[in-house]
C-alpha cells in the first residue's frame, strides 16, 4: 500500500523524464545514499570495508562500464581488465611522473588513456559483431598484460614487475585508512553512475541502443554508426579505466599486472549478464551477487557447520559453497534471462498493484 | 547538365503531365534518372527514371520481386545503383547524386519506414520515436551525462515535439511500452511516427498496410493523408492493396522485373495495357 503513485501527477515534461518519477523512489534513494555515507563507514567494520564494500564498489563500477557497451551499445567485449589494468598503471605513472598533479586529475587522464585504447580496440567492432567481435577484444586483454610485463616504464623498472599505489592526498589531507577510501570510492561511483543514468536517459544513450536492436535503421534515420559505436568503446574504457585506478588505489594497494587477468575480465561480465545487461541497477545488483554471495554462503557454512558441530573439511566446505554458487547463477538464469534488475522491475510493477492481482 | 538546365528539363515533363490533381502539387522535387541496380548477375533496377513532386502521394506498385524495394532502398542510400543519378532540390538549387548515404539521406530531409518493421525492439516508443529527432540535437555527450542546460533543455523540447506527433497519430496510452509488446498495426503505426519525428521533405513508405486488417489499413490511409495535407510532406510509398492505390495516390509508378513499364495517374494505369498483362498474365 505504500507503494503507489496515486495522486502523483506530473505535470511537465521535466517531471516525466526524471531519473526517479515516483515519490517513493526518491525517498528510498536519499535514504539508501544516507546510510552509505553517513551509517556504514560508522558501523562497518575494517574487514566489511576493506574486502566487501570497497572491491563491491569498484567492481560496480566496471560492470557499469562493460553494461554501457554490451548492454546499451550491443558491442560485446571481454577486455575489461585490462581496460582496468590500462587504467591503475596509468594512473600510478601519473603521479609518479608529475607528482604535482592531483590525484583525482590523474585518475580522470588514466580513464582518458583507457578510453584512447578502448577507441583503438573498437575499431574492429566497425565490422564485426558478437562472438567475433569478443574474440577481438580478447586481444585487447591479453596485449595490454604482455606490454605491463615486457615494458619496464610502466612499473617504473620494478624487477618483480609490482607496483604500490602512491598515497591518496586530496586537498592535503591523506586518505589512508578503510573509512576515508570507502568514502572516497563511494563518492565517485555515485558521482559516475549518475553520468551514467544522464547519458543513457538522453540522445546518446538513445543512439547506442539504436545501434544495438537495429543498426541499419539507426543509419537511415541518421545516427552515425561508426562514431556510436567508438564513443561507446570510449566511454565504456573510461569507466573501467577510473574503476582499474581505484582498484589500484583504494582496493590492493600493491598491484601487479596478473591481477587483471582475463578471470577478472569474466568476473564482471558474469556481473552484467546477472545483474541484468542493459540497466545502470543491474550492474550494481550484479556486482553485489557475484562479490558478496560467496562471503555470505562462507558465513552460512560456517554458521551451519558450527551449530551442528559437524565438522566438515575446510577443501569441501569451499567446495560445496563453489557448487551452491553455480547453481544459484544457473537458477536465476533460467528464472529471469534479464536479471536481477528485471526482477527488481516486476516486484515494484507488482508492489504498486498490490494487493489486486492486476 | 547544370542545375538550371535539368530545372528546365523538368519543368516540360510536369507540363506534359495532366493537371488538375486533387491537392496543391508542386514542381518535381526528386528525379531518379536511368538508375540501374544489380546484384551479380540479378539485375533488381535496369534503367528506371520517374520524378516526383512536392506535395504529391506517389505510389511504386509491381508484382513481387518487381524491385520496389531496392527502388527505396537506392532512393535514401541503403543500395548503390551501379548506373544513372537522383536529382533531390534542396533550397532553390538542385544536388545530383550517383548514390546516397543513408546519414547524407537523411540529412536531406528523406525519412522512411520499412517493409519488415525495424523498430529498436528493446527501447519504449517515446525513445524510438525521439531517436527520429536525433539530428536536430546539438549537445554533446559531455552535456548530456553532467545534464547541463542545453542538454536538458534539448530533451524537454524535442519531447514537446514528439509529444505533438504521438497525439496526431493517437498512441498517446503506449507512450511507455517497450514497442517489442505492441501488436503488429501499432508497430507500423510507431514505426511512422519515428520517421515523421525528424519532420522529413520526402517520407519513404515501404508497404504501410502489410498484413494489417481493413479497420487498421482505414487508419494508416488516414494518418499518411493527413500527414500529406497538413506537413506538406511528399510521400512516395510501395503498397499491395490496389484498392489502397488507386484512392490515395496521385500518380502511379508500375515496375515490373526491374523495369518501369507504367507511369501516369490512377486511371491511366487502370488502362495500361502492359500493366494489366503483369499483373494479370498474358496468354500466349
Amino acid at each position: 500500500m505504500l507503494y503507489r503513485e496515486a495522486g502523483q501527477f506530473r505535470t511537465s515534461y521535466a517531471e516525466d523524464q526524471r531519473i526517479f518519477p515516483i515519490r517513493q523512489d526518491r525517498v528510498a534513494i536519499a535514504l539508501l545514499l544516507a546510510f552509505a555515507f553517513f551509517v556504514v563507514p560508522a558501523v562497518a567494520s575494517h574487514y566489511w570495508l576493506k574486502a566487501l564494500l570497497i572491491p563491491f564498489l569498484i567492481l560496480s563500477l566496471a560492470a557499469l562500464g562493460l553494461n554501457i557497451l554490451t548492454g546499451y551499445a550491443g558491442q560485446l567485449s571481454l577486455g575489461t581488465a585490462g581496460f582496468m589494468a590500462v587504467g591503475a598503471f596509468m594512473a600510478y605513472n601519473f603521479e609518479l611522473r608529475l607528482p604535482e598533479l592531483p590525484i583525482l586529475v590523474s585518475f580522470a587522464l588514466a580513464g582518458l588513456c583507457a578510453a584512447a585504447l578502448g577507441i583503438v580496440f573498437g575499431l574492429p567492432s566497425l565490422r564485426i559483431k558478437g562472438f567475433y567481435l569478443a574474440v577481438a577484444t580478447l586481444a585487447c586483454q591479453f596485449f595490454v598484460l604482455w606490454v605491463l610485463q615486457r615494458v619496464g616504464w610502466f612499473t617504473n623498472y620494478s624487477s618483480s614487475g609490482v607496483i604500490s599505489a602512491q598515497e591518496i592526498v586530496i586537498l592535503g589531507h591523506t586518505f589512508d585508512s578503510a573509512q576515508e577510501k570507502y568514502l572516497l570510492t563511494l563518492a565517485i561511483v555515485a558521482l559516475m553512475a549518475l553520468a551514467a543514468k544522464n547519458l543513457m536517459r538522453s540522445e546518446t544513450g538513445r543512439a547506442f541502443m539504436a545501434v544495438r536492436d537495429m543498426d541499419v535503421a539507426a543509419s537511415v534515420i541518421g545516427i552515425p554508426i561508426m562514431r556510436t559505436k567508438l564513443l561507446a568503446f570510449a566511454i565504456s574504457s573510461f569507466y573501467c579505466g577510473v574503476a582499474g585506478a581505484l582498484y589500484a588505489f583504494c582496493y590492493l594497494g600493491t598491484v601487479e599486472p596478473e591481477a587483471f587477468s582475463l578471470d577478472l575480465s569474466f568476473r564482471v561480465l558474469f556481473m552484467i549478464i546477472i545483474g541484468g545487461v542493459g540497466s545502470i541497477l543491474g550492474s550494481f545488483l550484479g556486482a553485489a551477487f557475484i562479490t558478496l554471495l560467496p562471503i555470505f554462503l562462507n558465513l552460512v557454512s560456517g554458521f551451519l557447520s558450527h551449530a551442528f558441530g559437524v565438522d566438515v573439511p575446510h577443501a569441501w566446505l569451499s567446495n560445496i559453497e563453489l557448487i551452491i554458487f553455480g547453481a544459484l547463477i544457473v537458477f536465476f538464469l533460467i528464472v529471469e534471462p534479464h536479471g536481477l534488475a528485471r526482477l527488481w522491475q516486476i516486484g515494484k510493477e507488482k508492489l504498486r498493484l498490490w494487493p489486486f492481482p492486476h | 547538365m547544370t542545375a538550371d538546365a535539368a530545372f528546365a528539363v523538368q519543368a516540360q515533363v510536369a507540363a506534359a503531365q495532366p493537371q488538375g490533381l486533387a491537392r496543391a502539387v508542386g514542381e518535381p522535387i526528386l528525379v531518379v534518372e536511368n538508375v540501374s541496380l544489380a546484384f551479380g548477375g540479378v539485375k533488381a533496377l535496369q534503367d528506371v527514371s520517374f520524378d516526383v513532386r512536392e506535395r504529391e502521394i506517389r505510389a511504386i506498385i509491381g508484382p513481387n520481386g518487381a524491385g520496389k524495394s531496392s527502388m527505396l532502398n537506392v532512393l535514401n542510400g541503403v543500395y548503390h545503383p551501379q548506373a544513372g543519378t537522383i536529382r533531390l532540390r534542396v533550397g532553390e538549387g538542385w544536388r545530383e547524386f550517383h548514390d546516397m548515404d543513408p546519414h547524407e539521406a537523411a540529412r536531406l530531409g528523406i525519412a522512411r519506414t520499412f517493409q519488415n518493421i525495424a523498430l529498436f525492439k528493446g527501447m519504449t516508443v517515446l525513445d524510438n520515436i525521439m531517436t527520429g529527432r536525433n539530428l536536430k540535437m546539438r549537445a554533446s555527450f559531455v552535456e548530456q551525462a553532467l545534464w547541463l542546460p542545453r542538454a536538458r533543455r534539448e530533451e524537454y523540447e524535442h519531447r514537446r515535439a514528439v509529444e505533438e506527433i504521438i497525439d496526431f497519430l493517437e498512441i498517446q496510452h503506449i507512450r511507455k511500452t517497450p514497442v517489442g509488446r505492441l501488436p503488429y498495426g501499432l508497430q507500423k503505426r510507431v514505426e511512422l511516427a519515428r520517421a515523421l519525428a525528424a519532420e522529413p521533405r520526402i517520407l519513404l513508405l515501404d508497404e504501410p498496410m502489410a498484413g494489417m486488417n481493413l479497420e487498421e489499413k482505414q487508419d494508416m490511409c488516414r494518418f499518411i493523408l493527413d500527414v500529406n495535407e497538413q506537413f506538406g510532406t511528399t510521400i512516395v510509398l510501395i503498397e499491395h492493396d490496389m484498392g489502397v492505390v488507386m484512392d490515395i495516390s496521385d500518380r502511379v509508378v508500375v515496375l515490373d522485373y526491374g523495369r518501369k513499364i507504367g507511369d501516369g495517374t490512377p486511371e491511366e494505369i487502370r488502362r495500361n495495357q502492359a500493366v494489366i498483362d503483369a499483373y494479370l498474365g498474358v496468354s500466349h
